[in-house]
């Protein structure tokens, strides 16, 4: 269960108060989704989970089935099953798509006390799980991420999700730049992945996703809170009205 | 023009501490190659030429001692069936060496060569090296012809099957080796020539390579991880038409290493690659000097340095392109750059370009950077730990570098290298 508590984020290096007190709760099994205006904080909140440098947690505390995450390296993080689908992914040139998912896989399993994979069993689970992803065996071999394109990449996220069977997975707007096809590829990728040891986190801005990823609950974030909590219905009602309306009717 | 003074004094010392071997045919080679030293001096401080790395310890009478340097790593080059050719300090060690016999490939030992006879030998020791100090002097090269204690002259006339393997063996903790090698290759003709090894305390090694219309020549030189090594090594070569010559170095820790690449294209359609891989984990000094010279048609350069520094190492390039009028289509590159793992080490480059022709197309870069730390946070959040994801963004940085070695064992053999090396280093 990943549980956040009254989180108050600022940048590093300026005075800027990006998260404002975040309460949240995703219990496994569910799927949470995160809706919002451009400029949130919903980025940042996936950010400061993961533990990416640069932010500054002012008050309150999240944690992954009662470790405090704050207190991890972005690796041990990982290793206790923290999973996010970065909204810009990497590209990193030298780099083989292929060393990289095993290097990982292994990393992950080291950490947890676990042996490695072999080289023919990670082997076997990489080429069927890209094969539903419709990852190529040349997308598998080239650098990661390098001469992607965007929707090759989003795949690209699924599919290390897909590798490290995380605990706790937070998708920071998977869906964007995607065509319908696409999308349809990245929910079904996501759906498989569903499970009742495996929680969800879903940032997106459209409701179009969470037509294919059922959320058990709709959070609303605007200007670092979350201000409205409802079923799937709230996502219909963003899509319908905008956000305008929940905004005035929460000021 | 008159040396000035304190280069003249400092030339005498080291020409008075050292003694010419009593080498049959290439006799007149060295004594010209000591008169050329006097004309041009020995290098120092004030050199250009030598602005970023300080000859005084590669000149001095006297090498400073080095210890050995104790491992337990498998051998360079271990797994690959080659032919090896074993020096020690810079000596020729015929019990430690392979039969020199390999078809396609004569190799005679320099002191070896018979005087009366013509040999192609006459027609190159010195020759290249000679030819080597314009626009400006490598005296340190024209030393090590005139003192050269040993060295092989190697006769491509086939395709030998298997590499070449020049391997240096250090044992004393003072030797001063100077070490002279001559390769030809004949038209058609195709080899790989390995170097390995520690070499000695102070090294000085010559390599003068002329390749024939077609021939083909391949050269993997690993240096390292030897720390109190101090290297110089000039390697001359001269490319007939469609000939091919391609050269990868990978240098690793060493107090001083300068290499010096000088390369003529004489001959239509040539090619010539020349590329490094440094890492330099320490207070260690590695420059890369080439100077690539076009003077044909429709040939191609490829200059690709790599090195990654930390805790205080300096890497060094200087890399030139000198494209004569008539070198019409010429395809010259040139990329530098250095990974600085922190602030206290640093990468001085001078890439040149100098071109006479109308009709080419030459490119140069040179970069500086800090490990992206984008793409190591994206690693760490995959579960890599932040050593390891550093290591593996240092050896994509170098495998650009690593690539240019077209066998594919060799490379591999070098990437495990890289691999061990950086991992043990913690
Ligand atoms: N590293 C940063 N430097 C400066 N401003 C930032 C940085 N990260 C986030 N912000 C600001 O914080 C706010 C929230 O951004 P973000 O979390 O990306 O929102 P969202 O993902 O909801 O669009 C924005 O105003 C953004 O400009
Ligand atoms: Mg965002």
């Amino acid at each position: 269960m990943l549980e956040i508590k009254n989180l108050h984020v600022k940048l590093e290096e300026e005075e800027k108060q990006i998260l404002k007190g975040v309460d949240l709760k995703v219990d496994s099994g569910k799927v949470h989704a995160i809706m919002g205006p451009n400029g949130s904080g919903k980025s940042t909140l996936s950010y400061v989970l993961s533990g990416r440098d640069g932010y500054e947690v002012t008050e309150g505390a999240a944690s992954l089935d009662g470790e405090d995450l704050l207190e991890l390296e972005p690796e041990e993080r990982a290793a206790a099953g923290l999973f996010l689908a970065f909204q810009y992914p990497v590209e990193i040139p030298g780099v083989g798509n292929m060393t990289f998912l095993r290097t990982a896989v292994n990393a992950q399993r080291k950490a947890r006390g676990e042996e490695e994979l072999s080289a023919a069993d990670f082997l076997k689970i990489v080429r069927e799980r890209a094969k539903s992803l419709k990852i190529n065996a040349d997308m598998l071999k080239r650098p990661v991420n390098v001469g992607f394109s965007g929707g090759e990449k989003k795949r690209n996220e699924i599919l290390q999700m897909a590798m490290l069977e995380p605990k706790m997975c937070i998708l920071d707007e998977t869906d964007s730049g995607l065509d319908v096809d696409a999308m349809k590829l990245v929910a079904e990728g996501v759906n498989a992945l569903r499970d009742e040891g495996r929680g969800f986190l879903v940032i997106t801005h459209y409701q179009r996703l969470l037509d294919h990823i059922k959320p058990d609950v709709v959070h609303i974030m605007a200007d670092g809170r979350i201000v409205k909590t409802g079923g799937p219905e709230l996502a219909l009602e963003v899509e319908n009205n905008g956000y305008a309306d929940i905004l005035a009717e929460v000021q | 023009m008159a040396l000035p003074e304190i280069k003249q004094t400092a030339t005498e010392a080291r020409l008075a501490a050292l003694e010419l071997p009593t080498a049959g045919c290439t006799k007149p080679a060295r004594e010209a190659a000591v008169a050329r030293v006097r004309e041009m001096g020995l290098p120092d401080r004030r050199d250009e030429y030598w602005k970023y790395t300080r000859p005084d310890t590669l000149v001095q009478a006297d090498a400073p001692k080095a210890a050995l340097f104790d491992n337990d790593e498998p051998l360079m080059f271990d797994q690959i069936d080659r032919l090896k050719i074993v020096f020690v300090d810079g000596i020729f060690d015929a019990d430690a060496s392979d039969d020199l016999s390999l078809e396609g490939v004569q190799i005679e030992r320099l002191e070896d060569i018979c005087c009366t006879d013509i040999h192609w030998a006459k027609d190159l020791y010195g020759v290249l090296e000679t030819r080597g100090h314009n626009p400006v002097p490598r005296p340190l090269a024209a030393l090590n012809t005139a003192f050269a204690a040993d060295g092989v002259a190697i006769h491509v006339t086939g395709k030998p099957s298997k590499p070449i393997s020049l391997i240096y063996v250090h044992k004393d903790e003072a030797s001063d080796a100077f070490l002279h090698h001559i390769v030809r290759v004949e038209s058609g003709a195709e080899a790989t020539i390995l170097e390995n090894g520690p070499a000695a305390a102070r090294f000085n090694k010559c390599m003068e390579i002329d390749i024939a219309d077609g021939g083909i020549l391949h050269h993997v030189r690993s240096q390292g991880r030897d720390h109190e090594r101090r290297a110089v090594t000039h390697m001359f070569t001269r490319l007939g038409e469609e000939s091919v010559y391609k050269s990868f170095t990978l240098t690793v820790n060493g107090v001083l290493t300068r290499n010096e690449q000088v390369i003529e294209i004489l001959g239509d359609d040539a090619v010539a690659h020349v590329a490094g891989a440094c890492v330099g984990d320490g207070d260690f000094h590695h420059d890369d000097t080439v100077f690539i010279t076009h003077d044909a048609v429709n040939c191609e350069s490829r200059q690709v340095f790599k090195k990654v520094l930390r805790n205080g190492a300096t890497g060094v390039f200087q890399g030139k392109i000198l494209v004569k009028a008539g070198a019409q289509k010429t395809d010259g590159y040139q990329i530098s750059q250095s990974l600085l793992l922190d602030d206290d080490s640093q990468f001085l480059a001078k890439p040149e370009l100098e071109i006479y022709a109308d009709d080419v197309a030459c490119s140069h870069g040179s970069t500086s950077g800090a490990i992206d730390e984008t793409a190591l946070f994206y690693l760490r959040s995959r579960g890599l730990p932040v050593a390891d994801a550093t290591d593996l963004l240092t050896l994509a940085f170098l495998a650009e570098a690593v690539e240019e070695i077209e066998d594919e064992d060799l490379a591999a053999d070098i990437v495990n290298r890289l691999e061990s090396w950086l991992s043990r280093r913690r």
